[in-house]
């Protein structure tokens, strides 16, 4: 069953991509959206097994990748419930992602390569979530960072599109040294990339004496680290990968500018799967992070900024795909500073039910885009309910669940209430130096949260048509093949918290008791420390930090509402007065500015540099055209040989080894 | 089967079919057709007969197979002694692998003297099989220099507009490298009277001789592979090369300093090597970090794809002295795998040459729109270039850096800028000659590729994706001698440092 759902995206993209032109456009896309419909609900099936049967987890070997000594690396699928987990999240939403291109991308030339690059994409995907060692998952990791690009780029004539996809690419591999780095790192250090080999070793450390504690295990940069300090860089730096890919704060660059691409890619890859691809590398890696406490305060800092720093620039954005990538950028950051606590259980729930609402949102803005003519800007749109009243509703739903509307203390809510409410909950009660810190932004985040998400509704939905009345008299709503994804996608967005919160985080943690349900299903798949007793606090919060999402959601909507349809020209004047501050929102803090100025054009000079200077004129200069040039002089001086230097190459070997060899044939010269 | 001399057989080959097409006098069009299919004829069959090489290997054995002894100057021990281990053996098949592709690449973009022109080729395979198949140094010695007349004439005969200056380049550095190593191989005749590559091999040189003799072989390499600071002559030879002439400079001329670091430097003068290691690893890393920045700025794309070789074959020295498992292994693997990924670029590059005559990456761009099998090919190969997961340039690639992080993290450190930068400038090249519109007059009449075209292209895609994914055959000849070649170097090493112990007590 495994290989089904693996490999059926991959025959499916092969079938596509090479035989497209003859097979056509419409079959290409039947193909590669049936298979991956039925690799989703085979891991639908798959996952019932862990979610009600308790079913143990297990591995599948393909065949052997390489071995080198004791470097052995098998192609393998490895499905434990974080798998299973990843598996229908990438399944669903691909599969919804297929259907829902065969109607917006119906006026593209190329369809059977847009349909081959998804399938792709989801087969990289499935490789890094199946993986059983850190090769296999760099394979995926690797494989989705080249989907993606491809997919940024697919309208290959649009320069912007072209720069983002390498931008993409590049500031990935950033991410990608220090993963490489890391699996390096791993490898001494437990002598396998192996996972379960990992995690083995890694949960025997706790016993210990403190002798093998205080032992060098790696020597990194001049430093010689014991054990402690060794695990807590091998984890930065597989976090520096998860950054990249997650575009976390001073990595996130590539997001925004990925939205060059079709929106039904920027759903699939650039919000509900790829990008949470570092989320899931963390959960999965929790064996060790846990070991290093400095490691996770990091995580924790990294997506607390994250969350509040992408939630200010989506305060301003005007470009409808944007916002929301501005948002999943934010929401990833509150999904790290779970993890980052120890929350592990609420970090991949926030992940899960965060596929089904920012899908839908971007698969809505998307049939949005399409009903207004592919514009983007918000400014021109406005008054689309009573136009699009389907897409509008399923907008609304999705805008719910990320704001996360539900009654706190009960268990009434969209998906959004429960994870990201249990996210905030753990912060508050988290133990590491950086959980107050987190708790206070994400809390301040969920405000800017709800205003920006507010603000995509009201400036796009309500209010006057802003578009020309040509745009206006287009104006449809999407076909059912578009809209039947979003009501599946809606229903996730609505139900997924209530369904599964006992499951992924738990709802009864007594002390020393964890809640069975909660056990019962992550089993070993998320590790917990010794220490770590997040499960058993986060319950017990005080009312006020129970409500604060609550309230700072009702803010942000009333906030929005105020300055969005009661009194328009509220946001103007905010940011006549503020210009400075409005500038530096809008511009995304000038990190692009920063980058290109402190890395780009610099690496571009010095690479001028070298190549005119160091390999020009002195390598050259003085070597090779400095000596060539003196020969020169000296031949000319002497006499006009009508040979050419090949003769004298040819000489000079011939007499070299006919020196040798008189050498050897006379012993009497020794 | 194995009683026949299989390596003599396939080492001269191409030297009958050289001399068959030496006897084609006319020089008319049938004439011409016929030159070129005995060309094709003889490296095709060369290739089919050098798989019995690899059929008859022995994956097991860790010593010298195959073996052929002849006297040849016997008052010197002087003999013709072919063999091939582990390390050699693949280089021996990916040399007659990739000449008939270069054949087929020189089919219709050579069109003065292609009878000379094959015979240079023919000429030069049966060269460069010698130098990988040797085991007596005078031989290897032999092979090695007389390799580079061929390749002297195929750039200054064949070559672009600067043909003369970036042959005298070749020369004057290639010279350098060799006088030194003749006065080294002499030497160590006179230290251990023999030539003979498998008694050198277990002949332990004075720990204050290994070091001259390192540096002398080391310059002849070092200049070969190319390594920074002694690599500016390949850029320009690889400029003016004909297409062919830069798939055999990339995929094996450079594999040969390689090589040599692998039968010569490592396992003759180990002591030299552990100490001159930190010397490699910086040469390397300024290899891959500085060309790769060249790289970025170049405006041709042969010259960057030059620069992009220096960087990778940074990767091999790097890995080579890591002298662990992982970074030879990976060292042999990337040279391997490079072999097929630049010379596949080289025959990218040379699609759309005989197509525009111009190799300005500026003359270019939105191929994409008109040739999508090249564009998807070419992206294939940049891919592999850049060393993503799944095709052969990753399996090296990251093995080196395993190595190199198990001696000096520093060195892995820096090393793995290089994954940055070679996706910043293959990425780059490739949106500027296959992305976008396609708006250049000249441009749009090309045609996607030829039949033949896609014949040489295609078979190379399969191999580097299939090796990306399966390198375990790769592996398995290796194995044994690598592993054979570290236990002998550390024993060397632990035996000096007991030694100096000894002598301190």
């Amino acid at each position: 069953m495994l290989h089904l759902i693996v490999f059926l995206p991959l025959l499916g993209f092969l079938i596509a991509g090479l035989f497209g032109k003859q097979i056509g456009d419409k079959a290409s896309e039947y193909v590669t959206s049936g298979f991956l419909v039925i690799a989703a609900l085979l891991s639908w099936v798959n996952f019932f097994g862990f979610w009600l049967g308790g079913a143990e987890p297990f591995t599948v070997q393909v065949f052997n990748w390489m071995t080198i000594g004791n470097f052995a690396v098998d192609w393998a699928f490895r499905v434990d419930t974080l798998t299973a987990v990843m598996l229908i999240v990438v399944n669903t939403v691909s599969s919804l992602v297929h259907i829902y291109s065969i109607g917006y991308m119906s006026h593209d030339p190329h369809r059977p390569r847009f349909f081959a690059y998804l399938s792709l994409f989801t087969f990289a995907m499935l490789m890094l979530v199946t993986s059983d060692n850190l090769i296999q998952m760099f394979f995926g990791w690797e494989g989705v960072g080249l989907a993606s690009y491809l997919l940024i780029g697919f309208w290959f004539k649009k320069p912007s599109a072209n720069a983002a996809a390498i931008k993409a690419f590049v500031v990935n591999r950033v991410g990608d040294f220090g993963f490489a780095l890391g699996i390096c790192g791993v490898f001494v250090m437990f002598d396998s990339v192996n996972l379960d080999v990992i995690f083995a070793n890694a949960a025997s450390f706790a016993s210990d004496s403190s002798e093998a504690q205080s032992r060098v295990v790696l020597t990194f940069l001049g430093y010689d680290l014991a054990r402690d300090s060794a695990l807590t860089i091998i984890c930065l730096l597989l976090f520096m990968g998860a950054m990249g890919k997650s575009a976390q704060f001073l990595l996130h660059t590539w997001l925004p500018d990925a939205m060059e691409g079709p929106t039904p890619v920027s759903a699939l890859i650039h919000a509900a799967t790829m990008v949470t691809a570092g989320v899931f590398l963390v959960a999965r890696m929790s064996p060790i992070f846990e070991l290093s406490q400095t490691a996770l305060t990091v995580v924790t800092l990294f997506g607390a900024t994250t969350a509040f720093f992408a939630a200010t620039v989506g305060l301003v954005q005007n470009d409808i795909k944007r916002v929301i990538a501005y948002s999943t950028c934010s929401q990833l950051g509150y999904m790290f500073a779970a993890l980052g606590v120890g929350a592990y259980g609420a970090g991949i729930f926030h992940l899960f039910t965060h596929a089904f609402f920012k899908a839908l949102l971007f698969l809505g803005a998307g049939a949005v885009i399409h009903a207004v003519s592919d514009e983007q800007d918000m400014r021109k749109m406005g008054g689309l309910r009573t136009h699009i009243p389907r897409t509008y509703w399923m907008m609304i739903i999705g805008t719910v669940a990320l704001t996360g509307l539900g009654i706190p203390g009960t268990i009434i809510g969209t998906a959004g209430f429960f994870s990201k409410d249990a996210i905030i909950e753990s912060l508050y009660v988290g133990q590491n130096a950086f959980a107050g810190y987190a708790f206070w932004l994400t809390v301040i985040a969920a405000l800017f949260t709800s205003f920006y998400s507010w603000r995509l509704i009201f400036m796009t939905f309500h209010g006057k048509p802003r578009a020309s009345a040509d745009v206006m008299s287009h104006v449809h709503e999407s076909p059912n093949v578009m809209l039947v994804p979003l009501y599946i996608l809606a229903a996730g967005a609505l139900l997924a918290g209530i369904i599964f919160y006992t499951q992924f985080i738990g709802s009864h943690h007594e002390p020393g008791h964890l809640d069975p349900h909660y056990t019962d299903f992550w089993r070993n798949a998320l590790f917990l420390g010794a220490d770590n007793k997040i499960l058993e606090n986060f319950h017990n919060v005080p009312l006020l930090v129970k409500w604060a999402p609550f309230i700072m959601m009702a803010l942000g909507f009333i906030t929005a509402w105020w300055f969005y349809i009661k009194s328009p020209s509220m946001p103007v004047e905010l940011a006549r007065q503020h210009p400075g501050l409005y500038q530096f929102l809008l511009n995304k803090w000038y990190f692009d500015e920063i980058y290109d100025f402190l890395f780009v054009r610099p690496a571009m000079r010095i690479g001028h540099f070298l190549w005119k200077k160091g390999d020009g004129r002195i390598i050259d200069g003085l070597g090779p055209d400095g000596i060539s040039a003196r020969v020169l002089d000296v031949t000319r001086g002497v006499v006009k040989l009508q040979s050419g230097y090949l003769y004298h190459y040819a000489f000079a070997m011939l007499i070299g080894a006919a020196l040798l060899i008189t050498y050897m044939l006379f012993p009497g010269v020794r | 089967m194995t009683d026949l001399p299989i390596l003599s057989i396939v080492t001269f080959l191409p030297l009958v079919g050289a001399l068959i097409t030496f006897l084609i006098w006319e020089d008319s069009e049938i004439a011409r057709r016929n030159v070129r299919y005995v060309a094709l004829f003889t490296t095709i069959v060369t290739f089919l007969v050098s798989l019995s090489i690899w059929f008859n290997f022995d994956n097991s054995r860790s010593d010298f197979q195959l073996v052929e002894k002849l006297g040849w100057i016997e008052q010197g021990g002087i003999s013709y002694h072919l063999g091939v281990d582990g390390i050699s053996m693949l280089f021996v098949i990916l040399t007659t692998f990739l000449m008939p592709f270069c054949i087929l690449a020189s089919w219709e973009s050579v069109e003065k003297r292609i009878r000379e022109y094959m015979i240079a080729f023919l000429i030069l395979e049966t060269l460069m099989i010698g130098v990988f198949c040797s085991l007596d140094i005078v031989l290897f010695y032999v092979f090695f220099e007389a390799g580079l007349i061929p390749m002297f004439l195929i750039i200054s005969v064949w070559g672009g507009a600067r043909r003369v200056y970036a042959s005298l380049k070749f020369f004057l550095y290639t010279l350098l490298g060799s006088v030194l190593m003749l006065l080294a191989i002499m030497a160590m005749y006179w230290q251990a009277g023999t030539t003979d590559i498998p008694a050198l091999l277990a002949y332990n040189f004075p720990a204050s001789m290994q070091t001259w003799l390192w540096i002398a072989f080391f310059a002849s390499f070092a200049v070969k592979m190319p390594m920074w600071p002694v690599h500016t002559w390949l850029p320009d030879a690889h400029v003016e090369a004909p297409t062919a002439g830069s798939v055999i400079l990339a995929a094996i001329l450079l594999k040969m300093g390689g090589y040599g670091f692998l039968r010569f430097s490592l396992p003759m003068f180990p002591l030299a090597s552990a100490d001159m290691q930190n010397f490699v690893f910086v040469l390397s890393l300024i290899a891959i970090i500085y060309t790769s920045l060249v790289a970025l700025m170049q405006e041709d794309i042969k010259k960057l794809i030059a620069y992009s070789s220096v960087a990778h074959m940074g990767y091999v020295t790097m890995g080579i002295f890591t002298a662990n498992a992982h970074g030879i292994q990976g060292g042999i693997f990337q040279m391997l795998a490079h072999g097929l990924v630049s010379g596949a670029l080289f025959l990218c590059v040379g699609v759309v040459y005989d197509r525009m005559h111009t190799r300005e990456i500026a003359a270019y761009g939105g191929l994409v729109n008109n040739m999508p099998k090249y564009a998807v090919a070419f992206l294939i190969f940049t891919m592999a270039n850049v060393g993503l997961p799944g095709t052969a340039g990753f399996v090296g690639e990251f093995l080196t850096l395993l190595g190199a992080f198990q001696a000096n993290t520093w060195v892995a450190f820096f090393a793995t800028t290089g994954v940055i930068l070679s996706a910043a400038y293959a990425l780059w090249l490739y949106r500027r000659v296959v992305f976008g519109t396609l708006d250049k007059e000249a441009l749009k009449s090309m045609l996607d590729l030829s039949t033949r075209e896609k014949w040489i292209l295609y078979p190379l895609i399969v191999l580097v994706i299939y090796f990306g994914v399966n390198p375990g055959p790769v592996f398995d000849v290796t194995q044994a001698s690598v592993d054979n070649l570290i236990n002998n170097y550390q024993a060397a090493i632990d035996g000096a440092v007991q030694a100096a112990s000894a002598a301190n007590n």
